[in-house]
């Protein structure tokens, strides 16, 4: 599925909501269902720097597309990469550098994406896309 | 209220504008007071009216604008130095904060340290009191030494007098940890070291809220704090020093105001306390800082303490009634600063979720790292009172505090 798609799928879901309790109760269950990453990688090397909450995001090239996986201590911080992992992983490098946030604003979410370090969303996405920038530019080398 | 203490907690809360806002539909809460306390309407007044009124440069201008202000701005320091019952007014520096003045200090030393000489700092110091003093010891090659905390959070005094010796040049420790409020024995650290003929700064950033300063009866060498604590404007510090030490020190930053003479061979400085004030300062912060400090007086520091306790201790106990919530710093010297956590949650996604009910509280480290590291925890939540806070406030975060543990567990 294509990442505009899969942001518009998200849009729809969060849509079913009232209120912002019910956003995030559905966003920490999200959070549960994350691909974790294996406890070797929760190392200072895979920590997002700038992030309150402790973040770890590991990456991976399988047949030209990047399979992101991660995990946090917290549990907000759990669904916000959940989120982003869903919508970034299994994606090629190119679209995922040229992709936009702008549904993080549309779920309701728009207060994660403020440049208040606290929070570290930006931080997050700033991760993913230099992971796809390193993967394209490897491809492009090869 | 009006019954417990002296403070009308009614009519001062119609003193601060922002306590009438909304933050996501709901009515603020703001406890997050040691971050930076709100601003009552006569400071913003005093700001807008310096720039309607008598906005100019000061101490140059002949004319009656640059007159007037220079009058205001050096009023403010006399307010201070009667504030902190200092000897003269010239030894109130006015800087951009607590940490602009502890950095003034620590390079005012980089000529007297000499090599292995020992600076003592404590366990609960903000960064901004720790990485001054690493920098002055990375050029000068002396040596850092850290006066440990127990279990409560306290510092351990006997381990303080171990650390003392003649090669002791410098102490310096916070007047109250900003990350567990716990106010620390000042007077008998100063003592203490003064035997040893150390120079003591304290940082008074978290005290000076809470209680009435006396830098003679401290005998206190260094005292220093922002006005934006105390319901000033962000962008001013207060650096009181001792006049023999402010002599000492050479000049931080260079410019206007600091020079006596310039010629392009030398120049020499101004005396006190232009040396320190370079360029041209924040003049409407420090005038509003002026009538920050007259505000504090006339609600009396007396007042705000005792209310500020009735309020510490409403929280302390509503809290302990919660299940696996632990208090972090535990002393009966403390400020109305609260520092937990609950269980194994995340102090950030706690403090997120009653942000969403109007609450604004703080978590993380508290820039203190190395006292979340002596718990072994990432951070806490910390919540923080003024005298401009209330019981009822309290209910409702204790309450928005069970609905965030439900949501997280």
């Amino acid at each position: 599925m294509k990442i505009k798609q899969i942001q518009e799928d998200l849009v729809d879901e969060f849509a079913m909501f009232d209120d912002w309790m019910q956003r995030y109760e559905y966003m920490i269950d999200l959070g549960k269902s994350l691909p974790l990453i294996d406890n070797i990688y929760k190392t200072e090397d895979y920590l997002i720097k700038g992030c309150q909450s402790k973040v770890w995001i590991q990456a991976e090239l399988i047949d030209n597309r990047i399979v992101f996986k991660a995990d946090s201590d917290a549990i907000i911080s759990k669904g916000i990469i959940a989120i982003l992992i869903r919508v970034f992983s299994n994606q090629e490098p190119n679209e995922i550098i040229d992709a936009n946030t702008e549904f993080i604003d549309e779920i309701g979410l728009k207060e994660h994406l403020s440049p208040n370090r606290a929070n570290g969303l930006s931080s997050m996405v700033k991760q993913l896309k230099l992971y796809a920038l390193a993967y394209q530019t490897k491809i492009n080398n090869e | 209220m009006k019954n417990i203490t002296d403070i009308n907690v009614e009519e001062i809360r119609k003193d601060f504008p922002i306590l009438k806002r909304k933050v996501n539909g709901q009515n603020l809460i703001y406890f997050d007071n040691a971050a930076t306390s709100q601003t009552p309407k006569v400071v913003i007044d005093s700001i807008v009216s310096y720039y309607s009124n008598y906005n100019s440069n000061i101490h140059r201008g002949v004319h009656a604008l640059s007159q007037e202000a220079t009058d205001a701005y050096e009023n403010s320091r006399v307010k201070f130095q009667k504030h902190f019952n200092a000897n003269n007014s010239f030894e109130i520096i006015f800087t951009s904060g607590t940490t602009h003045s502890i950095n003034l200090v620590a390079n005012g030393f980089k000529k007297i340290l000499k090599r292995d000489d020992e600076i003592i700092l404590s366990q609960l110091e903000h960064h901004s009191n720790i990485v001054p003093w690493q920098m002055l010891c990375e050029e000068t090659g002396a040596k850092i030494k850290v006066i440990p905390i127990d279990h409560n959070g306290e510092l351990i005094f006997s381990e303080f007098e171990k650390l003392l010796n003649s090669k002791t040049k410098l102490v310096f420790v916070n007047h109250v940890s900003n990350a567990l409020g716990i106010i620390n024995p000042i007077k008998k650290i100063i003592d203490t070291a003064h035997k040893y003929n150390a120079v003591v700064l304290v940082d008074g950033a978290q005290a000076t809220p809470h209680m009435k300063i006396d830098v003679l009866e401290l005998d206190v060498d260094f005292y220093v704090t922002s006005t934006h604590k105390i319901c000033g404007p962000t962008g001013v510090g207060v650096l009181y020093g001792k006049e023999e030490w402010l002599n000492k020190i050479p000049p931080f930053l260079g410019g206007g105001e600091m020079i006596d003479q310039v010629t392009f061979e030398k120049s020499t400085y101004a005396g006190l306390p232009n040396k320190f004030e370079a360029g041209t300062p924040n003049i409407s912060g420090v005038i509003a800082s002026g009538v920050a400090i007259d505000y504090l007086i006339t609600i009396g520091l007396d007042n705000i303490n005792k209310y500020e306790k009735v309020l510490l201790d409403y929280a302390t106990s509503k809290l302990l009634e919660i299940q696996d919530l632990k208090i972090y710093g535990v002393s009966k010297e403390k400020t109305s600063v609260i520092s937990f956590n609950v269980g194994e949650i995340h102090p950030y996604d706690i403090g997120s979720i009653v942000d969403k009910l109007g609450i604004a509280t703080r978590t993380g480290h508290h820039c203190a790292q190395p006292i979340m590291d002596y718990f072994k925890i990432p951070g806490t939540i910390r919540i923080s009172f003024c005298f401009y806070n209330t019981t009822e406030e309290i209910d409702i975060f204790i309450k928005a505090l069970n609905k965030a543990i439900l949501m997280l567990s």
